[in-house]
């Protein structure tokens, strides 16, 4: 779309213009169709790239999807509810992995979220005040964020190598607090391996929004207070947490979404498969789907995450206000 | 106000113990880069032994880097100018008109966000197959699929801040244009894409970022020649010895462009969420 295409467009549809009423007449189409014309290539391609497929995941769901029926996956037999009740079946192999994996998915995004949550926040309010160096070390805290993800999650996969890894050294070789070089990508300690990458990668994004916050308060507040005798604990709990709410309230619920549905940093760090104590649900289906090739079970289980989310998404905004708002945007 | 001492001392010990944190991996990707093979392969040292540049030069010829790197900028690149610039096109529509439906709009979009990408991973996959086979158009495995991938996921996110960014452009402005005879796409790209800059830069950054960062579409919807980066790095962990130092270089190769770009224009960034996301 050009722009020098358009003007008369605009002409004609001006309050005021006046001229043969054919004219006015298809003007006033025009200025009615103008923001759905503008709207439209956004919409087709959301329609395209997220919600016909997902239309198409959840019929999937219902199939007997196997690797036999991947060319031509309409013709693959229904399943009725099977893959969903082999799903919940958690007495069975497939149910019960399936909720240990959803556990875990639940423990490590509240630590995550929380975490970066403290960590963004508290960086943000000690550098709310200007001081020598502050434009340099906000860069500096930046990096985590702007690094591609594969890049910096081998880094991290590399720290934490059991022979040649910078992690063991410096708690084995060097603080001796260990009897021998732990494993980290297998095992139990996977678990703790995973929050640190995930929490070293998203507090910058925690941070950058609430500076973004606090600039919004007005000085004028803290100055106030000061006069009132506040102290500098008092202003943050009375002034500067309270300010912060509405931001906090689309914060947490944007790192919830993305720590709870991040595939990218366990993908990285442990490969295919996840060891089980950090076995996050959307590695979890990928494995169902592509790894046995079960694509039926797999989409009833995509399906399932989602309704989940869904309705943690619809309770949280119900109770924050300003998910109202944002919705009428 | 004037900051008590133990302000200023927590503050000083948190932000340098933060700073350890963040520049650890940035430490050891640059070290470890530059150290010998045999460095990187036994105990772990956070002085090297000697100094090599040989892994910049082994990482172009142990996997085909240079064109992954191609193909990363041609999508990321692609994706970010039309995400852009349809995001520029849907947030004026959202903040200059009142119109039926406008509400399901915004709904609908923003909810995809929520979408696992695991969910529609497949089916998409499908489709594109599917319209390979009835339209001749190649979107499974060429460029142009993952272009169109990638530039809807940054797309909702774009529309939100931008959304908000164009309602902090006075009203009167455009419609000023409008009577001295712009049409409201002139308006639109003569006064209020000038004056909303810093939101369509830090959308901009942010697509870029997405497109260049993301992993589990790349290595399901590439074949030999448009791999990218995301993929093509695995290459040097999968085979027996895993050269760490090449590793790392690469990784540090590959993280240069979008950090020095992002750190250039991260003053966008902050104006940019403080217009739109924030507010």
């Amino acid at each position: 779309m050009t722009v020098t295409a358009q003007p008369a467009v605009g002409e004609e549809a001006l309050p005021g213009a006046t001229g043969p009423t054919p004219r006015r007449r298809t003007g006033r189409v025009r200025r009615i169709a103008l923001p759905y014309l503008l709207l439209l290539p956004a919409l087709l391609l959301e329609l395209l790239v997220h919600l016909v497929p997902m239309v198409i995941g959840i019929v999937m769901s219902f199939k007997e999807l196997t690797q036999f029926y991947i060319r031509d996956w309409g013709a693959a037999p229904w399943a009725g509810f099977d893959n969903y009740s082999l799903s919940v079946d958690f007495d069975a192999p497939v149910g019960e992995a399936l909720l240990h994996s959803f556990f875990v998915t639940c423990a490590f995004t509240v630590l995550s979220v929380g975490l970066c949550w403290l960590l963004g926040t508290t960086a943000a309010v000690y550098m709310q005040e200007t001081f020598r160096g502050r434009g340099f070390l906000r860069a500096i805290f930046l990096i985590p964020y702007a690094l591609p993800v594969y890049a910096a999650v081998i880094t991290w996969a590399f720290m934490f190598q059991r022979d040649n890894g910078l992690v063991n050294h410096v708690l084995h070789d060097q603080l001796g607090l260990t009897d021998s070089p732990s494993f980290w990508l297998i095992g139990d300690n996977s678990f703790v391996a995973l929050l640190v990458v995930s929490v070293w990668k998203g507090w910058p994004f925690a941070f950058l929004i609430v500076m973004a916050g606090l600039q919004n308060i007005p000085k004028e507040l803290y100055e106030a207070a000061a006069i009132d005798g506040a102290g500098m604990v008092q202003q943050i709990r009375r002034i500067t947490l309270p300010s912060l709410r509405p931001v906090n309230q689309v914060l947490v619920l944007v790192l919830f979404l993305w720590t709870f549905n991040d595939f990218n940093t366990p993908y990285v760090l442990f490969g295919k498969a996840a060891p089980e104590a950090a076995d996050l649900i959307s590695i979890h289906i990928y494995q169902s789907s592509f790894v046995t090739w079960n694509f039926g079970t797999g989409s009833a289980m995509s399906v399932l995450l989602l309704l989940f989310l869904l309705v943690v998404t619809g309770v949280y905004l119900a109770l924050t206000s300003r998910g109202r708002r944002a919705a009428d945007v | 106000m004037a900051a008590p001492r133990s302000f200023l001392w927590s503050r000083r010990i948190f932000l340098t113990l933060l700073t350890g944190f963040v520049l650890l991996p940035v430490y050891v990707m640059l070290s470890s880069s530059l150290k010998p093979l045999q460095d990187v392969s036994g105990e772990f040292r956070w002085v090297p032994s000697g100094l090599t540049i040989r892994p910049y030069i082994d990482i172009w010829s142990t996997v085909p880097l240079a064109k992954y790197f191609v193909n990363s900028l041609i999508v990321a690149g692609a994706a970010t100018v039309c995400s852009v610039v349809i995001a520029i096109f849907a947030a004026y529509g959202v903040s200059r008109y009142r119109f039926r439906g406008k509400r399901l709009f915004t709904v609908t979009v923003l909810s995809t966000q929520m979408f696992p990408g695991i969910l529609f991973l497949l089916p998409l996959f499908l489709i594109y197959v599917n319209i390979g086979n009835a339209t001749g158009l190649a979107l499974f495995g060429s460029r142009i699929g993952l272009i169109l991938t990638y530039l809807t996921f940054s797309l909702p996110f774009s529309i939100w801040m931008l959304i908000g960014y164009f309602e902090s452009v006075p009203r009167d402005l455009d419609e000023a244009a409008m009577v001295d005879g712009c049409g409201p796409l002139g308006a639109l790209f003569r006064v209020v894409v000038p004056a909303a800059v810093p939101g369509i830069v830090a959308v901009a950054v942010y697509a870029f970022m997405t497109a260049w960062g993301e992993v589990l579409f790349a290595s399901v919807m590439t074949n030999d020649t448009t791999r990218t980066l995301a993929v093509g790095l695995q290459g040097y962990a999968t085979q027996n010895d895993v050269y760490w130092n090449q590793v790392m270089a690469a990784s540090l190769v590959v993280s240069v462009p979008v950090v020095a770009g992002f750190l250039l224009l991260q003053r966008y960034l902050v104006a940019g969420l403080t217009a739109g996301a924030v507010k």
